[in-house]
Parts: C-alpha cells; structure tokens; sequence
C-alpha cells in the first residue's frame, strides 16, 4: 500500500506540481476538490494508474467524491487488484 | 411558420416529426421532440407564473441532462434569456454573474446552492434531490404546475436569447449578450455549410457556459434530428466517450481540439468502430497537426472543418475545411480560413488602413450574427465597436494575416488574453485572484507553449514571508477561478523583472520563463 501511494505522489508532484516540496502533499491533501488536478490532469493520472498498477477504473471508482486523496486513489487502486485476483 | 426565435425551431420541428427523438442523455433517458416541446412549455407556465417576464434573465445551473436542455427551451419560451453557470467553477464566482445580470429566477442543480444569489425575488427551480429542507421549487413539481397555464410568450428576433460570460481583463467576467436573430443567422449558416438531415446522430460535448453548445442544440432541432449528451462525468473518462460515440453511432462531432487529443491519447480509439461519423467541427484553439494526424489515423470518414469566432459574434465567423489525410510533413496549424456566409470581415492596421494580401492586422466582424453588447456596460461595449461607412463592426482583438488562397491565418493577439481548451482566460483576471493572497506580494502571469496541449500557465510571484506551498497556492486560486484558469507551474522571485516606468516586464518574463517551465 505504501509503494502504491509512493508511486502516485511521485508522479502528481513530477507532473503537476515541479518545485514542490514533497511534504507539502500529503497522503490526505484533496486534489480534485482542490483543483491542483483539472479534469484533464486527472485523466491523465488515471490512464497512469491504470498502466501502472493493471487495473481498470470506470467513472464511480474516479468520482470526485472517490477519489479525491493520495489515500482515496491508493484504497481503489487496492481494493480493485483484490477483486481482480478473486 | 414564421421563424423569429430559436424556440420557433423546437415548434417546426415538433409539427414535422413529433415522435423522434429529439435529446438522448443515456439509453433509458431520452425525449421525443413532443416531449421536449411539452415540458418545456410546463416550464415556461411555470416561470411565467412566478412573474418571470420577457426581457428577464433566468439562471441555469444544472449538469448537462434533459432537464438542461428542457430548461433552455423553457427559458426562451417564457420570453427570458438563460445564463448559463459553469457549476465546477467557484459559487462566488457563478453567484456574482447571477448577481449582476438580476436573474429572476434560477433552475439550479441540489448540490450548487451557494449559487442562489442574495439579490431579493428570486424564483428557485431545484433539480435533484435536496436532503432536508427543500430551497424553491423542485423541477418536476415546476413541471406539473405549468402544465396547463397555456400561456403564450411573444418572442422576436431582437430579444435576447442567453447571456454567456466570458473572463474579464479587469478581472471580472463580462456577460455577451447574443439575441434569437444573431443566433439564428448562424444556424443558418450551419445548414448550409454542413447539410444536415433528420437521421444525423450530433454530439454535445461543450458544457452549455461554452457557446459552441448552441450550435450542437439548435442545428439539431432545427433540422429534426437527434442530439446525444456528452455529460461533464463521461467528458472526464476518455474510453468510456469513445464507446459512446460508437455506441450510438453518432454522425456529428463537435468539440475543442483539446478534447479529441484526449480522446487520441486516453481513448483507445482502435478498439472503437466509429466509422458512422460524417462531420468533425473543431474550434476554440488551435489544432497542432501532429494531434490531428494522429486523430485521422483512427477517424478517416468524416469531413473536417476547423471553425472560428469569438463568443461576441455567436460561435463561430470564419471556417476552413480541413483535409482529412493531413500530410506527414504539415508542421503549421491549419488555417482559420474564411468568412462565413452570414458574416463580413475587415483586416485593419495599425493606422485604420485595410492591409494587403500577406500583412498583418486586426480581424473585425460585421452581420446579423454579431452581438448586441456587453451586459450592463456601455463603455465596454462602446469599446469592441468600429463604425466605419456606416457599419458596426466587432473588434475580434485577434490578429490575423489574409492569403488568398487560405483564408485567414491566426497570429496572436496583442493583449493578454489567451484561449486554452476553448476557454478565453485573461491573464489578468489570475492576477486579480493571486493578489487576493496575503502572502503574494507581487504577481505575473504568463503562458508558454506547451508541445502536448498547447498552453501552459505559469505564476510569476513573490512573497511577503516566506513562500507558500503551490499546493496551498494552486487551492487558493481554485476558489477565485475556474479551475482551467489554475496556473499550471508556479516560480518564486525575490522581484519580478520591471521595466523603465516600472511596469511588471512580461517580455523578460515569458523568455525566462519559457525557459524554465
């Protein structure tokens, strides 16, 4: 869980946020509510994640709601490997 | 039947064909063109009953859905103009629009509440469930109330049909006022350029805030067909649009190139068949080729057209017909090519003289489809005019060089304001918005290219006392701006570079910060 939260982070501060100290953004920091990721930047994290972790998201598991933090994406991203494997 | 209004369109085309469909959201949610007429004629009861009027504005602030599309018309037919709220963006933002413009009324969506502006008198339409207490009316219950009022609205030509605001560069949004007859001249124009018949499948992909919607809805209820939503949600998930385009085997895709290249990149497009479309229209930037290439590999049937034109003039001006092999070694965009029938055009110089083929110079627009003004401001308004032989004429700001072969070249503007997904943003008004932080001392905002979507925005600031995380930065804008208005990359200085008469340097400041970012 830890790596997969690392993963993303890494890729949200490289992409979206160049010249951010890494403790700015934490496993709880909104995103998309927050609007430090627009719709566009979201699809792109979200086709990331899909490649990266082979799974597939469909419009609930993304929802702004749903999927708002480090942690929410991590939890989905985890729950969905488990569902895949079962 | 005489045609004076858009909702004359709905009209004809109900007697013509009362039983097609006329609006699809999903495969259970749809509305033949006499229930679209029906419902939006309860709607119009309705609000005529709260003492809406003609002349008035109501509010629409709802998700893309049947009930927006019911509203639009119900609007119109009630005689008021709608003004259309981008819900994703800040309430204080959509609340002062509302505000301004003295809706008096406001359909608005259960989870956008904080839209409902202070002003006394407003009649509230609620769509979607409220938990606990109910604010207004609920739409259906509006609905069901209306129903048998019966009463009819005389709406012509010159009322006024929306109000869509756009960014201001004084930092507040200015409302372009755009009536039933210039909407209608450019629908026109639209049957006559793309031939459309009652079997074409259109698209919606532009949100209703963004004017390129009027040409998805009125082109298809004028001519009979049917008109497919593309909702915000499945905007934002590229491969499930792709499949929906297939699914429903559309005709007619209208769109920014933003949204294509995200279709190309994100959609899986190969695993699509979507050999039905006919026509692909694209605007509000510019295309890079390399993109469109890569979009012709998977869409070769349809017929390309990159369209032009500033909200002030209804959606479009100019257009170009775009070949749909585009060849390998095309680096330049495409052309904005030329006048649409509906439309003149006058390219000016520096001194007010008409340039030569290949110079460059100010592009302005005459016609019936140009605007009437800018809501409730008259030295704005007096601003984007030019009256030369008689004629009134619309300084698009845009700078553009004429060939005769071509058409129109887009060159740049000489203000500061930049188009990014379609969206006109003043560079300005994000400026406005950093100043409002305590921490920001000083603040400039430019944009770079960017090679995969064209624009980045980049913050120029400095602080008081140490500097602010861009976390924290990037959040607070979002509560001043749309969140497409969000500067991309944000750059801490001690000062920002000034010029002689100590203005802010933005030349300096763009090559250091093409540089960097």
């Amino acid at each position: 869980m830890q790596d997969i939260k690392q993963t993303i982070r890494e890729f949200i501060l490289v992409s979206h946020l160049p010249g951010e100290s890494p403790d700015s953004l934490s496993d709880e920091t909104p995103l998309q509510t927050s609007g430090i990721l627009d719709s566009l930047a979201t699809v792109g994290l979200v086709s990331f994640i899909e490649k990266q972790f082979g799974v597939e998201l469909d419009v609930s598991d993304t929802s702004v709601e749903r999927f708002d933090s480090i942690n929410e994406m991590a939890a989905t991203i985890h729950r969905k490997r488990i569902v895949c494997r079962t | 039947m005489a045609r004076r209004n858009l909702a004359d369109l709905l009209a004809a085309s109900t007697a013509r064909c009362p039983n097609r469909l006329a609006v699809v959201e999903s495969d259970t949610r749809s509305l033949t063109y006499a229930e679209l007429d029906e419902q939006s004629d309860s709607l119009a009861g309705f609000l005529s009953q709260r003492g809406v009027r003609r002349g008035d504005r109501v509010g629409l602030a709802v998700p893309k859905g049947l009930q927006a599309v019911i509203s639009l018309f119900g609007i119109m037919k009630a005689g008021a103009a709608y003004v259309p709220v981008d819900i994703s963006a800040p309430a204080e933002r959509g609340r002062r629009i509302l505000e301004e413009c003295r809706v008096s009324a406001l359909i608005v969506d259960a989870a956008s509440l904080a839209l409902v502006p202070s002003h006394a008198a407003v009649q509230v339409i609620v769509v979607g469930a409220t938990p606990g207490e109910t604010v207004g009316a609920r739409f259906n219950d509006a609905l069901d109330s209306g129903r048998h009022v019966g009463q009819r609205v005389d709406v012509d030509g010159d009322d006024r049909a929306y109000i869509i605001y756009t960014s201001g560069s004084t930092g507040v949004p200015k409302g372009a006022v755009i009536t039933h007859s210039n909407a209608l001249s450019f629908i026109d124009w639209c049957s006559d350029a793309f031939t459309p018949t009652a079997d074409d499948r259109f698209s919606n992909h532009a949100p209703f805030h963004f004017d390129y919607s009027v040409l998805d809805i009125y082109l298809t209820i004028k001519h009979g067909a049917t008109v497919y939503l593309i909702s915000e949600e499945l905007a934002r998930r590229p491969r499930d649009m792709a499949r929906f385009i297939a699914h429903h085997r559309l005709t007619v895709w209208s769109s920014t190139p933003s949204a294509l290249m995200m279709l190309v990149q994100f959609g899986e497009l190969e695993a699509c068949d979507t050999s039905s479309l006919r026509l692909v229209t694209f605007g509000g930037e510019v295309f890079p080729p390399s993109h469109l290439r890569a979009l012709q590999r998977h869409w070769r049937s349809p017929v390309y057209f990159n369209l032009y034109g500033p909200t002030e003039i209804t959606t479009a001006c100019t257009f170009a017909r775009i070949p749909s092999d585009v060849p390998e070694d095309r680096e330049t965009p495409y052309p904005i090519g030329f006048a649409c029938s509906h439309c003149e055009t006058l390219v000016l110089d520096d001194a007010g003289r008409e340039v030569t083929e290949g110079a460059e110079g100010l592009l302005y627009i005459s016609g019936p489809s140009v605007f009437a003004g800018y809501w409730n401001r008259p030295a704005e308004t007096a601003a984007a005019f030019l009256d030369r032989g008689g004629v009134r004429w619309y300084n698009t700001g845009d700078v553009v060089r004429w060939d005769r072969t071509e058409g129109f070249t887009y060159v740049g503007r000489r203000d500061r304001m930049v188009k990014r997904r379609g969206f006109r943003i003043e560079l300005g008004e994000i400026e406005r918005a950093l100043y409002l932080h305590t921490g920001i001392r000083e603040a400039a905002v430019v944009t770079v290219p960017d090679g995969n979507l064209g624009l980045r925005i980049v913050a120029c600031v400095s602080c008081r006392n140490g500097r602010p995380s861009i976390v924290e930065l990037k959040s607070f804008c979002a509560t001043k701006v749309p969140t497409y208005m969000v500067p991309d990359r944000f750059v801490f200085k001690d000062h920002l570079p000034r010029t002689s008469s100590d203005k802010v340097d933005y030349q300096t400041l763009k090559s250091q910060m093409a540089e960097v970012a």
